[in-house]
């Protein structure tokens, strides 16, 4: 008797200290890849979304916010094992990850069987927000479908008739070669051939043959990190940069310029943002981002900071409460987010609807030339919210 | 496919199959002769390409030239780090099992993958092939061809020459050959097993960094770029016989050929057919195309 009177005042004294503090920090569980191929990418996802915490005080929707943090390794196969931890063990509220397709699909496939909320800060696989999509699952970055689809509508606009298409063999390549694909011929191109080899497999000399060979107008690539630098200079020291133009995903010239140098001179890629924008919340962001982190920010770093955003945007809406999940999503689904690329909104697959940009290689930037294609949304086939 | 056409690819799978047997032949060395399962090799290697990046502006201050500098200085530290590393763990691990080779030299993977984070980062770069390598020879009527690529095949063939010399008609290859066969043998009649293996295993490595340095203006130099090129390695030494150097260059060549047709020809299958080839050929001959004797 005296036991349970004692655990009750201690109960009673914990629930006044906690009610006294307000409510209970949030827990982010961020899974994100800080060893291997993707680690810059995790840093800067991790350094937008925490830019985003700081300029709001540490708190989302008037809760502090504590991270915990699980390195993904951006393997697919331990994926799995690893959300599981950050749900199950370390109790998060909220799920931010990852960089990796394979990774991604594992993520938000444990989030639909938990209802636990996912952010995809960059991810582009295409299920992600169709077949995968359910109404806790958000996507601040893109679709891989997108860039491409965008691309198809510019290289049919510059008059390319006959296109060859090389890529890697796997999810994200496929992906955006079919975007591309379909907006080039519903524009009345023809993809002559599509080239492929395994991933990541970096040896391109015999597929450059095949290209010369076969002259087309023009060719259409997704290639990313190395392999993006190395097909960039083996297409130019094949000789075919003056003979047949390249273009690409925006990734072919992401964080690569560097190491492409004079190569990647002149190319054109789309993506669904690019340097020197010159809008007012970009420049301010750029600012921010430099001051805290010493780095200038890229890509990825926008989209942490709009998955920040967009978990600020839904947690305000339910004043902290992740349980009302269906007003949370409401909020974040009816929201312009103020994004550095320029405001968005999602769509009814939760995936952002967003001006695509056209930017030419220009010394170490991706100079923005227009608009390729304004509020394109991704169609979400096989999403049935 | 037209006659032109059809000889530039032969070029090609000759070129890749030169390449292949330049990154392989370390491997030829430490697994094939000395019979340790190394599963740093790819390190090696990446080593190898992060320092023709990263050590150029320090050689270029220090003892100025260029590109081919940054090789002698490079293959140096790589005969260090090579004596370095087998005294400190590999002298252990030639009488024990394989699996304690494959955990060992797995760590040192991780080791090594780690340091190259911290020190370097984890962007990609590219390597600028020096001057007078830079220019490119016309093929066809669209297509160029690298000059830097055929100073990577001589680099090869000079390579694969001087191994085949060294090991078949010298002294000191014959002791190794001797070595390798029976170390207790050996060690009776009066030769120093322990600094000859060492002595083998820094060249293993060395061989292995400067393959590293001499591709990197090819391959540029990313995180993860040593474990893409392990596998294939093994496969080289596999079909072309444990200890063969004759039998690695021979793979090497098949493989250049197998890839770069299947590529061309069936594309769908292309990730798949070199290890085609290593089931057909190891079911046809178990040992490999040549077996040391």
């Amino acid at each position: 008797m005296k036991l349970k009177t004692l655990a009750l005042a201690a109960a009673l004294v914990a629930a006044s200290t906690a009610h006294a503090q307000g409510l209970p920090k949030l827990k982010v569980g961020l899974m994100l890849p800080a060893t291997g191929t993707y680690a810059a990418l995790g840093t800067a996802i991790e350094n937008g979304f925490r830019l985003y915490v700081n300029e709001q005080g540490g708190k989302l929707g008037g809760r502090e916010i504590e991270f915990v943090k699980v390195d993904d390794e951006s393997d697919p196969a331990k994926a799995t094992d690893n959300v599981n931890k950050l749900i199950k063990r370390d109790n998060v509220d909220v799920l931010v990850g990852t960089v990796h397709s394979g990774v991604a699909m594992a993520m938000a496939k444990v989030a639909k069987d938990t209802g636990t909320l996912l952010l995809v800060p960059n991810a582009g696989a295409d299920a992600v927000t169709g077949p995968m999509c359910a109404q806790n699952i958000f996507r601040s970055s893109f679709s891989n479908w997108q860039p491409g689809y965008a691309m198809g509508e510019v290289m049919a606009k510059k008059g390319h008739k006959n296109v060859v298409t090389i890529t890697w063999k796997y999810a994200a390549g496929d992906e955006s070669v079919r975007g591309f694909k379909e907006a080039f011929e519903k524009a009345g191109g023809k993809v002559v051939k599509e080239l492929s080899l395994p991933f990541p497999n970096v040896e391109f000399q015999a597929l450059l043959t095949e290209i010369a060979a076969s002259k087309p107008d023009a060719v259409y690539t997704f290639f990313a990190g190395g392999g993006a630098v190395k097909f960039v200079k083996d297409y130019a020291a094949a000789g075919l940069k003056k003979s047949i133009p390249l273009y690409g995903a925006g990734f072919l010239t992401d964080g690569t310029l560097e190491a492409q140098g004079a190569d990647a001179d002149g190319l054109l890629t789309t993506l669904h943002y690019a340097d020197a924008l010159g809008n007012p919340k970009d420049n301010a962001f750029r600012l921010a981002y430099a001051k805290a982190f010493k780095l200038q920010p890229d890509v990825y770093a926008v989209q942490g900071y709009d998955a920040a955003q967009m978990l600020g945007i839904g947690l305000a809406a339910v004043k902290g409460d992740v349980s009302k999940k269906a007003e949370l999503a409401a909020a974040i689904e009816k929201a312009k987010i103020d994004s550095p690329r320029g405001a968005f909104s999602v769509s009814k697959s939760h995936n952002p609807v967003q001006d695509i940009y056209l930017r030419q290689v220009s010394g170490k930037e991706n100079k923005l030339v227009n608009v390729a294609s304004k509020a394109l949304a991704d169609p979400g086939r096989g999403c049935k919210l | 496919m037209d006659l032109a056409t059809f000889l530039i690819q032969c070029l090609n799978s000759l070129q890749y199959g030169l390449l292949l047997f330049l990154v392989a032949s370390g491997l030829t060395l430490i697994f094939g002769i000395m019979g340790v399962i190394n599963l740093a090799h790819g390190s090696f290697y990446m080593i190898g390409a992060y320092m023709a990046f990263a050590l150029a502006p320090a050689v270029a201050a220090t003892f100025g030239g260029g590109f081919f500098a940054v090789l002698v200085v490079g293959t140096v530290l790589a005969v260090l780090l090579g004596y370095l590393l087998e005294w400190a763990f590999f002298s252990f691990l030639y009488e024990r099992e394989h699996l304690q080779q494959v955990l060992m030299t797995y760590g040192l993977i991780l080791v090594f993958e780690e340091l190259r984070s911290l020190a370097v980062g984890d962007d990609v770069h590219g390597v600028q092939p020096p001057d007078i390598l830079a220019g490119t020879l016309p093929l066809g009527d669209v297509m160029t061809y690298p000059v830097y690529r055929l100073f990577v095949s001589g680099v090869c063939l000079l390579l694969a020459l001087g191994m085949w010399f060294v090991f078949t008609r010298t002294r000191l290859g014959m002791m190794i050959r001797a070595g390798s066969t029976n170390r207790e043998m050996v060690q009776s009649l009066g030769i120093d097993i322990k600094f000859l293996y060492r002595v083998v295993f820094a060249a293993g490595v060395a061989i292995a960094v400067l393959a590293g340095m001499v591709a990197a203006p090819v391959s540029s130099v990313y995180p993860g770029m040593g474990n893409t090129v392990l596998i294939i390695c093994f496969v080289v030494v596999v079909i072309g016989g444990i200890g063969s150097i004759r039998g690695a260059l021979l793979a090497a060549l098949l493989i250049g050929v197998v890839d770069t047709f299947g590529k061309v020809f069936v594309p769908q299958a292309a990730g798949v057919l070199v290890y085609v080839l290593m089931a057909l050929i190891l079911l046809w001959k178990p040992d490999g195309l040549f077996k040391a004797a």
